[in-house]
């Protein structure tokens, strides 16, 4: 059996507070493909953050395995997961998360400082450009986060994101602190990634409307997936749950 | 790379809130600063101090007879005489040590200036190289010279104590005093000296060529100060003898005696010898040079005792470096505490900054930044941080100096040393109070340092 580009196999998290053992994922399972556009859904305490996290590599689950890419990245200790987050990953946050006071420029160049392959300056900045272009910043490759719009700040956060050309995205509510019109643009934006570049890209949230931008969605409650753990093995399923008219993209 | 890397990412941090970058420095910028000014204005009156000290002889070497023994009682030192003009010309000669060699006469003798008289401390005969060895400039006049000495010239120097008791604010030189009834011309008046370390007036002092107080005056009433009290009836005749008016101690002897018994003949003999060492390094070298030139002058076996006595102002240097030893310790203290404070001053801002950014910190690690990347990175802003502020305390430092220099004439020394030594405990500064926060920000875990608010 060909393994899933990610594959989580009864995965558990339990949180010790003291004496009180809070266990928070019982037992996950999921296999996403190379390619897909997944949204993770469900209510605030239902241990979706505490998955998210895992997926992303910056948690490491009590017990269960997780392959990515066909790594088990589970067992890594924290060096080698900063380093498959710098090659493999990119985030992209509610709360955008610019450096204050740093241009949009250096923002996105940022993560290339932790490579382990060093671009000189020139090609370091050449290639935020390229990405800011990309996301239609081009014309504010120096304005600062203050001099941006909600929606320029995210979108400036997507293309830090980028810059490693990482195989998968990572969304946390991306659109949370957006008003609708602007997280149209922002949707739009990770949909025409996923179906130009081919870019994995798994999308937290709580709001069925943002949801329904993808072409699938995993549900989890009290822990536990509820539904859409397994899909159709990467292959699109056609425009089901992708009403709203994201097909302009 | 990575150095230079982690260089731009400091100066980058430090640059988005200059205000409180300099702040923080501050205590550093102080710290050197004061180290550096106290090091300069210290260095300028250390070496001072050891100029002041060594014109009261640090580098004076003092070669006595030794003691003779009577009958198992010892008599004292300088019991004996067997110190002569010709060692000290052997000393000058042979010795690569020594900067100047003088033999010296000591008299203790009456002078009389018109209707006052007065008793020096010291009447010393010697050569014009004793006024080098003891850095005594004149005040006015000459020195005699070296061929007064040969000549025996009836010259003198005094002291300003002489000056101001026998001619009272008149001019000296020129004038002719009377010492044990011998007329000296003087020729000089010493510049004033002060008290030396036992609190001895040095000023009270008359210096005349050795040939002089040898052969002229202390052939007459050594023995009693007031010369009014002895008879007149030698004065004059004396000064017509040379060399020597002394009343013979032995009886005539004959040429087959003296030829049979050479050792009974006397020698002109001097008191001390004084030398100078070229510096206070030189010291013990030329006192073994000096041991080895005294001991084949006076024909000494090996094992046999040396029948003199090489002194040195070890006190005098002691002193010197027992002060300067107290001033770097104060110095070090006074540096020590306030480099600390300036690093705790550092630690706290460091520590704000780190929660400060803690979001900062979380999406670095999110992007890929490893813990020791996260504990660089803040260690290197705390390093930078200091070495401005070691810069700046250097350039304070250095300036206030250079202005205590031109406002109150201080003497001012620049101490390369200091100025690398104040980069090195700066940049440890930085290394020691920043490694704590920036240990702390490399702990935070991603996950929480995201969320932080």
């Amino acid at each position: 059996m060909t393994m899933d580009f990610i594959e989580l196999k009864d995965i558990r998290r339990v949180f010790r507070m003291g004496d009180l053992e809070l266990p928070v994922l019982q037992g996950v399972s999921l296999q996403i493909a190379r390619g897909e556009f997944v949204a993770l859904m469900g209510a605030s305490g239902s241990g979706k953050s505490t998955l998210m996290n895992i997926l992303g590599c910056l948690d490491r689950p009590t017990s269960g395995q997780y392959w990515l890419d066909g790594q088990e990245v589970s067992r890594l200790s924290s060096d080698e997961r900063a380093l498959v987050r710098n090659h493999k990953l990119g985030f992209v946050f509610q709360s955008f998360n610019l450096l204050a006071r740093t241009s949009a420029l250096d923002n996105v160049a940022m993560p290339l400082t932790y490579t382990a392959r060093q671009l000189s300056d020139r090609e370091a900045h050449r290639r935020a450009r390229e990405m800011l272009e990309r996301v239609g910043l081009g014309d504010r490759l120096h304005h600062q986060p203050s001099q941006l719009s909600g929606g320029q700040q995210q979108r400036v956060a997507i293309a830090r994101a980028l810059i490693n050309k990482p195989p998968l995205l990572f969304a946390d509510e991306p659109t949370g602190n957006l008003d609708s019109r602007t997280s149209d643009g922002i949707l739009r934006m990770f949909r025409r990634l996923n179906e130009e570049e081919g870019i994995t890209i798994l999308l937290v949230t709580h709001e069925a409307d943002v949801a329904s931008y993808t072409r699938r969605t995993i549900h989890i409650r009290d822990g536990q997936i509820v539904d859409g753990a397994y899909g159709t093995g990467g292959q699109p399923r056609g425009g089901a749950t992708a009403q709203s008219g994201g097909e302009a993209a | 790379m990575r150095l230079y890397r982690a260089l731009r990412m400091a100066v980058t941090a430090l640059r988005r809130n200059p205000m409180r970058a300099a702040l923080t420095t501050l205590g550093i910028v102080i710290g050197i600063g004061a180290v550096i000014a106290m090091m300069e204005i210290g260095q300028g009156s250390s070496v001072q101090l050891s100029k002041t000290i060594a014109s009261m002889g640090a580098n004076v070497l003092l070669v006595f007879p030794s003691a003779t023994t009577s009958s198992g009682a010892s008599q004292g030192a300088g019991s004996t005489v067997t110190l002569r003009p010709q060692d000290a010309e052997a000393l000058a000669k042979e010795c690569p040590s020594l900067r100047a060699v003088a033999p010296s006469i000591r008299a203790r003798t009456q002078i009389v200036y018109a209707s006052q008289n007065w008793v020096p401390n010291e009447v010393v005969g010697t050569t014009p190289a004793w006024l080098d060895i003891r850095e005594w400039p004149m005040g006015e006049g000459e020195a005699f010279t070296d061929r007064d000495v040969t000549t025996a010239q009836r010259v003198c120097l005094i002291g300003q104590t002489i000056a101001r008791e026998l001619f009272d604010g008149e001019s000296a030189v020129g004038r002719e005093i009377r010492v044990s009834n011998v007329p000296l011309r003087v020729v000089g008046v010493l510049a004033a000296k002060g008290a030396n370390m036992m609190g001895m007036d040095q000023d009270d002092v008359l210096v005349a060529p050795w040939t002089v107080i040898k052969y002229r005056i202390s052939g007459s009433q050594l023995s009693s100060a007031n010369q009014s009290a002895s008879s007149s009836s030698s004065a004059g005749s004396i000064s017509d003898t040379y060399p020597s008016g002394a009343p013979s101690l032995y009886p005539e002897r004959s040429t087959a005696q003296a030829r049979d018994n050479p050792m009974l003949t006397r020698f002109v003999s001097v008191n001390t010898i004084t030398a100078a060492a070229r510096s206070p390094e030189a010291i013990p070298a030329a006192m073994e040079e000096m041991r080895q030139v005294l001991r084949r002058q006076h024909n000494l076996r090996t094992g046999a005792a040396n029948d003199f006595e090489i002194r040195d102002m070890a006190e005098m240097t002691n002193t010197l470096s027992s002060t300067t030893r107290l001033m770097t310790n104060l110095l070090l203290c006074v540096a020590t505490i306030s480099l600390v404070v300036g690093g705790v001053g550092i630690m706290n801002i460091m520590l704000v900054s780190v929660t400060e950014r803690t979001r900062e910190i979380g999406l670095r690690m999110a992007v890929g930044a490893r813990s020791r990347d996260i504990l660089r990175q803040f260690l290197g802003e705390a390093i930078l941080l200091c070495l401005l502020g070691g810069a700046m305390g250097i350039a304070l430092g250095h300036g206030g100096s250079l202005l205590v220099k031109l406002l109150a004439h201080w003497p001012v020394l620049t101490s390369p040393a200091a100025i690398v030594a104040a980069v090195g405990v700066s940049a440890t500064v930085g290394m020691v109070f920043g490694f704590y926060p920036a240990w702390k920000a490399s702990r935070l875990d991603p996950i929480e340092a995201l969320r932080y608010e």
